[in-house]
């Protein structure tokens, strides 16, 4: 019950935070815009002049959604690195709110801002070509839910044990950008040397670019599906659990 | 939202409680054994030096750090098994602040009640009591990074207050203010007091020990060296101080004088020479004649009630005094 109604109270907050702030939300979709301006067009000759019948930004859009996820929410921990300086999480510690509130509230938060986000893509996206498959794209938007409360936890246990910036930065970096790379967001991975290809499976970002792209052309049947979401589900439920345990220790 | 438990017996009271803080190489004992009570309605004063571990007590007192060994109540409950109780019971004040500079203070105030379980009207309510109380009403709904330091301090005693706790936790409140402000958080901490608030607070003020803590600790490396009132506290020091300041021989003043009988205690540092003596007013002439008799001479003579800077010098060996202010 309380940790119900801790989660509201904290989601409500950083709600009002980050709107208050919508630079973030505008960096956020800058770079994937950028993406499908300068990018998709020439990935649209390449594929049409290679003779593929699918439409690219079918394939495309896809993956750009899923580095959207990720990257969004990957670089949340810095706002609580600055939330940690201000003593705002000190002084929520010492009162009796639930510690998993903390962590969930504001997970909760990122993952409303990164659905906006795709959301905004999505629609932004039907100009340059892409077909919508509105059931697709709900299970799209699950997948990358679940892509957020796999990605945020793990960014907040970061920001609590390191507590800087500078040492953030590049731990994110050095993990999203590889992980992003072998996924097959740019160029398909059928490209690929075979030794590259079975790092890109080891990769369980891998299934969830493939399961949103048969999602986005309805191809239901795939197996990719239901694999790219059990891994994120239990991607998610790791993360959160490591993540309440770092927000309940939390010292210093 | 009042929290109440028996009256009488101590507010707070540990028992040999320590931290020990351990890194790859090294292992810092911040607190090495503190055994304090403070009584139900005091304010008690926690005074040291930066890194004495007065921090380090005061959040392992507000549940925030758990202790290496030791063990300690807070109101009423035990913080290693009732540490949800004592949450409720207490209120904490960190030294850096503790709100967002885009929040209002009031939204801060309003979150903080309903975190203590309050429900949205009495949060409110009880945030508009706290604003004026603190004399923010006019700068409740401008963030907090607009506020004069003095009055993001006063936002900051509020978030601890809002849910009337048995207990303030305050640490270093003054640190960092100007003097009229600084006047104005003692008066603040005294009214807390007179609405029946006990309050624990560090510094490493002298005269804010002095003058706002009916009792207080010395701490220095992690121990306690001295508890009592002030008074009591300057007593054992044991009559009055005189000081000279001296350009010349200062090991041969210092072994004339410390051979006299009024001289209970003396010390040199630097050009000056301390001494405890029982009588000041007569030691003064008294001193001067034996020196003039010896062909010696002081260059000023001073003589002062000991101060809680003596307590601290008596007990350590060092003057709180050299501490930079921060």
């Amino acid at each position: 019950m309380n940790t119900i109604r801790d989660t509201w109270l904290i989601y409500q907050r950083s709600m009002w935070l980050t709107i208050k702030q919508p630079v973030w939300l505008i960096f956020g979709l800058m770079q994937p815009i950028l993406y499908l301006v300068l990018f998709g067009p020439l990935l649209e000759g390449a594929t049409s002049a290679a003779g593929a019948t699918t439409n690219a930004f079918n394939w495309f859009v896809p993956g750009l959604l899923i580095q959207v996820a990720v990257f969004g929410a990957a670089f949340t921990g810095f706002g609580l690195i600055a939330e940690l300086r201000y003593g705002v999480v000190e002084r929520m510690r010492v009162t009796p709110m639930s510690r998993f509130a903390m962590l969930l509230g504001r997970s909760l938060r990122d993952v409303t801002m990164l659905l906006a986000q795709a959301t905004i893509m999505i629609v932004l996206a039907i100009p340059f070509g892409l077909v919508v498959d509105p059931a697709g794209v709900v299970v799209t938007l699950l997948l990358l839910a679940l892509i957020g409360l796999a990605f945020a936890p793990l960014s907040y246990t970061a920001a609590l044990t390191l507590r800087s910036e500078d040492a953030l930065a590049p731990l994110v970096n050095g993990i999203a950008l590889p992980l992003l790379l072998l996924s097959g967001i740019l160029l398909p991975m059928a490209l690929a040397p075979a030794w590259l290809q079975s790092l890109s499976n080891l990769n369980p970002l891998t299934h969830a670019v493939d399961a949103a792209r048969a999602l986005f052309n309805g191809v239901w049947a795939s197996s990719e599906i239901a694999l790219g979401v059990g891994l994120m589900a239990a991607l998610a439920v790791f993360s959160v659990w490591v993540a309440s345990r770092a927000f309940a220790r939390a010292t210093a | 939202m009042t929290t109440k438990q028996g009256t009488g017996g101590p507010m707070i009271q540990t028992h040999d409680l320590r931290r020990t803080f351990k890194s790859r190489k090294s292992e810092i004992e911040a607190v090495r054994g503190v055994d304090l009570e403070v009584q139900a309605g005091e304010i008690f004063g926690f005074l040291g030096p930066n890194g004495a571990g007065k921090t380090t007590t005061l959040r392992m007192l507000a549940t925030l750090l758990p202790p290496t060994s030791g063990t300690a109540t807070v109101a009423g409950a035990d913080l290693a098994t009732e540490p949800q109780t004592v949450r409720r019971r207490i209120g904490y004040v960190p030294q850096g602040g503790s709100t967002d500079p885009a929040m209002t203070g009031r939204g801060e105030l309003v979150l903080q009640g309903r975190l203590y379980g309050m429900d949205k009207s009495t949060a409110q309510a009880r945030a508009a009591e706290v604003l004026k109380a603190l004399d923010l009403e006019s700068a409740a709904d401008r963030g907090a990074g607009t506020y004069s330091g003095g009055m993001r301090r006063r936002l900051d005693i509020g978030l601890g207050i809002v849910h009337r706790p048995s207990v303030l936790f305050l640490d270093e409140p003054t640190t960092g203010l100007d003097p009229q402000a600084r006047a104005r958080m003692w008066d603040e901490i005294r009214g807390l007091r007179e609405g029946g608030t006990t309050v624990f607070l560090t510094t490493h003020y002298l005269e804010e020990a002095d003058a706002l803590a009916d009792r207080l600790a010395i701490i220095d490396h992690g121990r306690i060296v001295a508890e009592g009132t002030a008074d009591e506290l300057k007593r054992q020091v044991a009559g009055d101080v005189v000081t000279l300041g001296i350009d010349g021989d200062i090991e041969h003043i210092l072994q004339t004088v410390r051979d006299q009988p009024f001289v209970r205690e003396a010390s040199s540092e630097d050009e000056l020479i301390r001494l405890y003596v029982d009588q000041g007013d007569t030691a003064v002439p008294q001193l001067i004649r034996i020196l003039d008799g010896e062909g010696l001479r002081a260059n000023t003579i001073s003589l002062a009630r000991p101060s809680l800077d003596d307590v601290f010098l008596r007990q350590t060996g060092r003057s709180l005094r050299e501490e930079p202010a921060a």
